[in-house]
């Protein structure tokens, strides 16, 4: 059981008190225990401590389980350190090989570092997947463990809260993130301390906080490892936020495919409970504030913030008009204050490190930086986080390590259904909100697919055009209709029986959804379809040949 | 088809627990009666709705708007393949037909045997393991048509 803390001094206290205990000559080992399940991190791990106890050689080393460590392609993957070395590929029976080796000698296992251009690289601050990235969202991420308070407090974890609590106006909060530039991260790019201006000053005296963590791109997994792996960072940013606006009550609304990352939130609010920093005088300040979690049922649609309103009051999930906003008429009619998760998460940063710090990364339309879930057909597949402006040649390729085998770049899918394919054309690019818009993609959520020559275009549109049809929730005609119109014919094309005057059709039914539909997802819908025919026309073109 | 029935204390206890005051926690409580009977028997759903006094035409728009939910008994265990943009790229699609054609079902199906109900999905989050799926709340990663038999079968012998 936590002791619970009743002060800002007391928090302060127990973050020094843990850093006197953890002085101690101890090899730490880090093994991911979220992501990297899926291929047997488990089995490692509890062989580990096994062998750990069986060796006796519990006072020298801590093993702890992580989140995310960024370089999932990898998995399952373990940091040593000290020396400091980063291992992929871990088998159980290599264990007592690493425990002699590793962590008793400080010597390298050479089969289970990273490579590139066929040379080892033993040393994760020496990988350039790790030296060429910025992190400040995933600052704890796959370095603590997320299931245990003490060690997000040790890393001064909510004190940017207490500062928010006991030495901030709500007024200066605000100020604050508006002129750090911060924009939400779940998609639009609108400007969080804007919208949490709306929320304050609108009237009423309930208001509620919620987090959004749907997170229903296909192809992105950045709200989950952050949420896995640092739960406690996305509540204290909705402390924060619910200090800014007066709010007593906040939801996490996560999706149902996310059993690691409820697990660990769950864990996280319980001893956050425990501490006091969540339920009522919170640090003794007299100040309310408590979080419960709601689990999506599997719609996508469910992303959009009226939708997901909807949904936790318990109704169908349908998008409505806006406005009001949610930030005047939220859930229950009340001002509502959402965000995203890895807005909230850059919300302690900026207010412990200062706005004019967090506003020299990044670029003038984007501060800060941007996390990516890097997939498809790239070497490291994984989690990155850079300053915005970063290029996508930077990305998918200094970080990235490139497309593997002999197969060249074709496009990077970003933005999900919602988004475009990028072309190499495009790879020096400084990517923020903007210039992804121009290129006729969107900056999204941060999911990023790499796609390679093999990869057919004319079925990629089809392929998102199938998932928004599926997924429209069908309120409004343009986006049922015109999306089920458009996919009829791009299954035409792909199957080879299309013509010449489909590409037109496309185009016009295109410009009808983005006009005419209620919300987002079939204002977005024709995206991706729009923008493999502005750079890969030929592709299409190749398909109507072979047809009639 | 006639439903056998079924035991109403469980979702009177799910109900108790959340209390009938809220209809905010319909789907919570929706949820936790699928997870208890395996699917939404009718006569449980006409229960929350006499104990939360919410009509049933309003309890079946809810339960016909989300994908999670199911009228039908499902399988022991829930293989959930992924069909994500990453997970396509990455080939999923032999992956998924291999699991179709050796289980003998197509997507949404349960096998005759109740053991398995084979879903899909479009992104379960591990998108950096490709082509990856779900059984019941455990992720696979990096399947093949040669290893995904073998998760399977992993799961085909037990009665849980
Ligand atoms: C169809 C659709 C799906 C969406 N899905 C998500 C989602 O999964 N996660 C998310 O944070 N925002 C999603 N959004 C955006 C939200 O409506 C909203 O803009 C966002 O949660 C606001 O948070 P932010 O300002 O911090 O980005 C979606 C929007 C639409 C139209
Ligand atoms: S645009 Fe599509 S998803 Fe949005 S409300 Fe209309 S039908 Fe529903
Ligand atoms: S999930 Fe294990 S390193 Fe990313
Ligand atoms: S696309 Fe398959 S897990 Fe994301």
């Amino acid at each position: 059981m936590l002791k619970s803390l009743k002060s800002y001094d007391d928090l302060v206290s127990m973050r020094k008190s843990h850093d006197k205990k953890h002085k101690r000559d101890t090899v730490k080992v880090s093994i991911c225990m979220t992501g990297c399940r899926a291929l047997g991190a488990e089995e490692v791990y509890d062989e580990f401590r096994k062998q750990i106890k069986k060796q006796k050689l519990q006072d020298k080393v801590e093993v702890i389980e992580t989140g995310c460590q960024g370089l999932c392609a990898r998995a399952p993957v373990m940091t040593i350190e000290p020396p400091g070395v980063f291992y992929g590929r871990v088998t159980v029976d290599i264990i007592p090989d690493i425990i002699s080796s590793t962590v008793l000698k400080g010597d390298v296992i050479s089969k289970l570092c990273y490579a590139e251009a066929g040379k080892k690289i033993p040393y994760l601050k020496d990988i350039p997947f790790y030296s060429k990235q910025k992190k400040i969202v995933l600052r704890n991420c796959g370095v603590i463990d997320p299931n245990n308070i003490e060690q997000y407090i040790a890393r001064k974890g909510y004190e940017a809260f207490a500062k928010a609590l006991f030495d901030l106006e709500p007024e200066y909060i605000i100020n604050e993130i508006t002129n750090s530039g911060l924009r939400g991260r779940g998609g639009a790019g609108f400007p969080t301390g804007l919208k949490w201006e709306f929320c304050r000053k609108a009237k009423g005296d309930i208001k509620y906080v919620i987090c959004n963590a749907d997170e229903g791109d296909p192809g992105a997994f950045m709200d989950r490892a952050v949420l896995e792996g640092d739960p406690h960072a996305v509540i204290e940013g909705m402390l924060i936020a619910a200090r800014a606006i007066g709010s007593e009550r906040g939801f996490v609304y996560v999706r149902a495919e996310y059993p690691i990352a409820v697990d660990h939130l769950k864990n996280a609010i319980s001893q956050a409970r425990e501490l006091n920093l969540l339920g009522n005088n919170i640090l003794g300040s007299g100040f309310n504030f408590d979080l419960e979690i709601k689990m999506g049922a599997g719609a996508f649609v469910c992303g959009e913030e009226t939708a997901l309103i909807a949904s936790i009051e318990g109704k169908r999930g349908m998008p409505r008009p806006r406005p009001p906003f949610p930030a005047n008429s939220g859930l229950w009619d009340k001002p509502t204050n959402i965000n995203n998760v890895e807005t909230f998460a850059n919300i302690p940063v900026i207010i412990s490190e200062g706005s004019e710090w967090y506003k020299q990364l990044g670029t003038k339309n984007g501060t800060g930086t941007k996390i990516f879930a890097l997939a498809g057909k790239v070497k490291n597949t994984g989690l990155v986080e850079v300053p915005m402006g970063t290029t996508l040649r930077e990305i998918i390729f200094d970080i990235g390590g490139g497309i593997p085998g002999r197969r060249e770049f074709k496009a990077a899918q970003m933005g999900g259904p919602s988004g475009g394919c990028v072309p190499a054309e495009h790879l020096d690019l400084p990517i923020d909100y903007e210039t992804v818009k121009e290129v006729g993609a969107i900056m999204g959520s941060g999911g990023l697919i790499v796609m390679d020559s093999d990869t057919s275009m004319v079925d990629i549109s089809r392929y998102f055009m199938e998932f928004v049809q599926d997924e429209s929730c069908g309120k409004c005609v343009p986006c049922r209709v015109g999306t089920k119109k458009m996919l009829d014919i791009l299954t035409r094309i792909t199957e080879g029986n299309g013509c010449r005057s489909d590409i037109e059709d496309l185009k016009e039914m295109a410009d009808v959804t983005k006009t005419a539909s209620l919300c987002g997802l079939g204002q977005t819908a024709p995206n991706p379809v729009l923008s493999t025919i502005r750079y890969f026309m030929n592709e299409y073109e190749d398909l109507l040949k072979t047809g009639s | 088809m006639v439903e056998k029935t079924i035991d109403l204390r469980t979702v009177r206890k799910i109900v108790s627990e959340y209390g009938n005051d809220h209809d905010s926690n319909l789907i919570a409580i929706l949820q936790q009666t699928q997870g208890e009977y395996g699917y939404l028997p009718k006569q449980a759903l006409k229960e929350v709705s006499r104990l939360m006094d919410v009509p049933l035409t309003r309890i079946f728009g809810i339960v016909t708007f989300y994908s999670q939910f199911t009228f039908i008994p499902r399988g022991r265990h829930a293989i959930k393949i992924c069909t994500g943009t990453a997970c396509h790229v990455k080939g999923v699609n032999e992956v998924k037909q291999k699991v179709k054609e050796q289980l003998n079902v197509v997507e949404g199906e349960t096998t005759a045997d109740y053991q398995f109900t084979l879903e899909t999905v479009a992104c379960i989050g591990t998108c950096f393991l490709a082509p990856v799926m779900m059984v019941d709340d455990r992720y696979y990663g990096k399947l093949t048509t040669d290893t995904v038999m073998d998760i399977v079968d992993r799961y085909s012998g037990d009665n849980a």
